[in-house]
């Protein structure tokens, strides 16, 4: 179908005229960043420590599994475990509140749910491992100090996502028990609360599993867990140590997500 | 008749109430699993409420937050988008196939997308600044470890968000491929590209953000970035200058946030 | 008894929901309001729980005026009168017989509903209401996994337990086939002659109306333009309220079976 000049009868839509200028500026962003990487000047040992980390993974120090003594395998996993389920559980309860202020169908005026949303948003950027800094000043180091800095950092992103699922809701149930002379309490604890429910514990769970990967390394700054000693085997260079602990992080998380999963997908 | 709802209505059987045992059962687990918790990481509120005068003061020290320092850390703040712009688009290229061999829709056999799915979710395990921690024992200190450990955590993630789309798409253009004759790459470059191109940028987006808040950390255990300067800072007590540092990730991470989030606003 | 004076309602944006309406309803009514979509038949029916505010004019309760009742009274007031919705609106999630009970929360403190658990008498209650609508064996089943009809049962006995004396049902039957429809216009009718409660109905059609109804008012544009006994509501007289004949769409068909 084209005529005598080689023009198609029906033109191409026309292209997005900033396409060029898009594309360009990209590339000069992304020569911009490869080229400042310093792709050289690796330490010359690092293919034959990456074959001893290799080598400890498949020939684990089976003896740190259990030691009488503490500080052992199995007592870092159940301590990691323990900061994330606590740090889960204080986020999850106190996020509610935030959650209603920033859900936008539950205060007449804008500001007040825009007010909230900032607040959890300016939460959710602020790194745990930095909250974890924060309080190891106030409680000293250690696991608690772990479970406060996952608590407040989780309320970020549980409070958002129950933010969302309340602005979702159906407001006939609220409608029929104000009708049936409710208060506002009883309004939200028998028709707004079984709407949510399900999704609250669904973002739990999920934020759970994140928790634990996240409690996994809070060590590094001594907040607690298997991180410590996984920092202190690395700098030691113990790589069978290395290599058991994380081959131990590698089964709790997988056994974890698949029991979290399997919970998950009950509840909907 | 006045009242009959109470006269002679009983004779009929109520059903009987499902048993409880389950709920019972699982509310004593999860109380079982937070007293074991908070014994595990020692909580103590009154530690809490002792120490809560040190971070105030560490707040207080905070404040005013010394600007000057600003100049000192543009370039690790460069270096931060630098590592999370590079880490991001290697990740995302080696997710491509990744998500292709995990996608069972797309796989001729289980015994494809099994093995693929269970490695995948082994490198999910891991979080980023541990990966991090490891790459550093490896390479030694520096941005490059950084950016292997940010590419790393990257598969993992966009990886699995695509091939859980890849398994919804349309059949049909699939079909229409293997009608007209095409082959397995022609296939996925008509039939599916096209299905998947808008979420697989907007994973890649989300995945950059994710990416930004991880950088700015990953210098803990030595992966280059702003997340350097907070051990020198802490170290010496200068909390005016760590209140800069904080600020500005702040500042830096909101701006990503938006524009990313209004790109992917735009792309779906 | 429930005394409309000079009531009117005048939307935010201008528009006249109801026009200077004076109405009294006595105990054991069983009134139909019939009119088009947006005559004002939901604004004058959630005018009288004060789901809507008035602009102007007063409706009494009993001789309470629910215009100037607040908190407590109002809830009081509020407590007395049951309300059944077009779309049941039920919580899907929780299981019938919750929903039953949800309709006693008026007759507890906060503090009582929330951590206590209802007292023995209101389960009763909430059992012979769940029996009267027929659906006794779903006391314990999700309410989303009630067929419409039921679920509208379900949201009749929550009516009951609540032991309203008024009972306002608003487009009862609108999201029910026509089997549906006559079950729960039974179900009304029925508690409305037993139990003496007076009920109001805003129905879309006529001779659904005409069927169920002791009297019959006629809104349009918010004004009253019909109030009368069943048998002088003829298509004659519709004809001259809407301005021209009945369509088919406002005759549901016969539906007594």
């Amino acid at each position: 179908m084209t005529t005598k000049n080689g023009d198609h009868l029906i033109q191409k839509p026309r292209k997005n005229p900033l396409r060029w200028p898009i594309i360009i500026a990209l590339a000069l962003v992304y020569i911009w960043a490869f080229s400042g990487v310093p792709f050289t000047g690796f330490k010359e040992t690092a293919g034959q420590i990456m074959k001893s980390i290799m080598a400890g993974i498949f020939s684990p120090d089976w003896g740190y599994v259990y030691l009488p003594e503490g500080e052992d395998l199995l007592r870092g996993l159940l301590d990691t475990l323990a900061i994330s389920i606590l740090g889960t559980v204080i986020s999850a309860v106190l996020c509610i509140p935030f959650a209603f202020w920033s859900a936008r169908n539950m205060s007449k005026y804008r500001p007040i749910s825009g007010s909230g949303k900032i607040m959890l948003s300016f939460i959710r950027t602020f790194p745990e491992i930095i909250m974890a800094i924060l309080f190891i000043k106030a409680v000293g180091p250690g696991s608690f100090a772990g479970v406060l800095a996952l608590g407040l950092h989780s309320i970020g992103m549980l409070g958002k996502l129950f933010a969302d699922d309340i602005e979702n809701i159906d407001f006939g149930p609220s409608e029929a028990l104000l009708a049936s002379g409710a208060t506002r309490m009883q309004q939200l604890w028998f028709a707004v609360l079984p709407q949510v429910l399900p999704g609250f514990l669904n973002y739990t769970l999920y934020r759970f599993e994140i928790n634990v990967r996240s409690a996994t390394i809070l060590g590094v700054i001594g907040a607690g867990g298997i991180g410590t000693p996984l920092i202190f085997a690395l700098s030691t260079r113990s790589w069978p140590r290395v290599g058991i602990i994380l081959l131990g992080i590698v089964v709790m998380i997988t056994v974890i997500d698949l029991i979290s999963g399997y919970v998950r997908k009950k509840l909907v | 008749m006045k009242n009959p709802l109470e006269s002679g209505t009983r004779q009929t059987a109520r059903p009987l109430p499902p048993t409880r045992t389950k709920h019972v059962l699982t509310a004593l687990l999860i109380l079982l699993l937070l007293w074991g918790s908070a014994v595990q990481t020692e909580v103590s509120f009154k530690e809490l409420i002792e120490g809560f005068p040190n971070m105030l003061d560490l707040l207080r020290e905070m404040f005013p937050p010394r600007w000057t320092y600003f100049d000192n850390i543009v370039d690790g703040m460069l270096e931060t988008i630098r590592m999370a712009l590079v880490g991001t688009t290697i990740g995302a290229i080696i997710a491509i196939p990744v998500a292709l061999l995990c996608a069972g829709n797309l796989m001729p056999h289980r015994w494809v997308y099994y093995p693929a799915r269970f490695l995948l979710n082994l490198v999910r395990t891991l979080p980023d600044l541990l990966l991090a921690a490891l790459f550093v024992a490896v390479f030694g200190l520096g941005p490059v470890p950084g950016i292997l450990a940010l590419a790393v955590f990257s598969v993992g993630l966009i990886a699995k968000l695509t091939y859980e789309t890849l398994e919804t798409i349309d059949q049909g253009p699939l079909e229409a491929m293997t009608a007209v004759g095409a082959n397995a790459i022609q296939r996925i470059v008509f039939g599916v590209v096209p299905q998947i191109s808008a979420a697989f940028m907007s994973y890649v987006l989300y995945t950059f953000e994710i990416n930004v808040r991880a950088a700015a950390i990953l210098g803990l255990v030595g992966a280059g970035g702003i997340g350097l300067f907070y051990e020198a800072t802490l170290g010496f007590l200068e909390y005016d200058k760590t209140a800069v540092i904080i600020l500005f990730t702040l500042a830096i991470v909101l701006f990503i946030d938006f524009a990313s989030t209004k790109l992917r606003e735009k792309l779906l | 008894m429930i005394e409309l004076r000079q009531v009117s309602k005048v939307y935010p944006n201008q528009t006249k929901g109801l026009n200077n309406i004076n109405l009294t309803f006595e105990q054991g009514e069983f009134v139909a309001v019939v009119g088009l979509s947006g005559a004002g038949k939901s604004t004058l029916l959630r005018s009288i729980n004060r789901l809507h505010d008035i602009s102007e004019g007063d409706i009494l309760i009993n001789g309470n005026s629910i215009t100037s009742a607040e908190g407590h009274e109002l809830r009081m007031i509020r407590r007395d009168i049951g309300m059944i919705f077009q779309s049941f609106n039920l919580v899907k999630r929780s299981t019938v017989l919750r929903n039953v009970l949800a309709g006693r929360v008026g007759y507890h403190s906060t503090l009582r509903t929330i951590f206590g658990r209802f007292p023995k008498e209101d389960v009763d209650l909430a059992f012979e209401a769940l029996e009267r609508v027929n659906i006794l064996e779903k006391a314990y089943s999700r309410a989303d996994q009630l067929s419409g009809g039921q679920q509208q049962r379900v949201a009749i006995a929550r009516v009951l337990a609540q032991e309203a004396k008024i009972i306002l049902a608003d487009e009862p039957v609108a999201s029910l086939d026509p089997l549906t429809t006559k079950q729960v216009m039974d179900d009304l009718k029925r508690i409305n002659q037993e139990l003496g409660i007076t009920t109001i109905v805003n129905l879309h059609f006529v001779d659904l109306a005409r069927q169920y109804a002791t009297r019959i008012v006629g809104l349009r544009a918010g004004e009253v333009v019909f109030d009368g006994p069943v048998a002088e509501a003829t298509d004659e007289r519709f004809a001259e309220i809407y301005g021209r004949p009945l369509l088919e769409g406002e005759l549901l068909g016969e539906v007594s079976a």
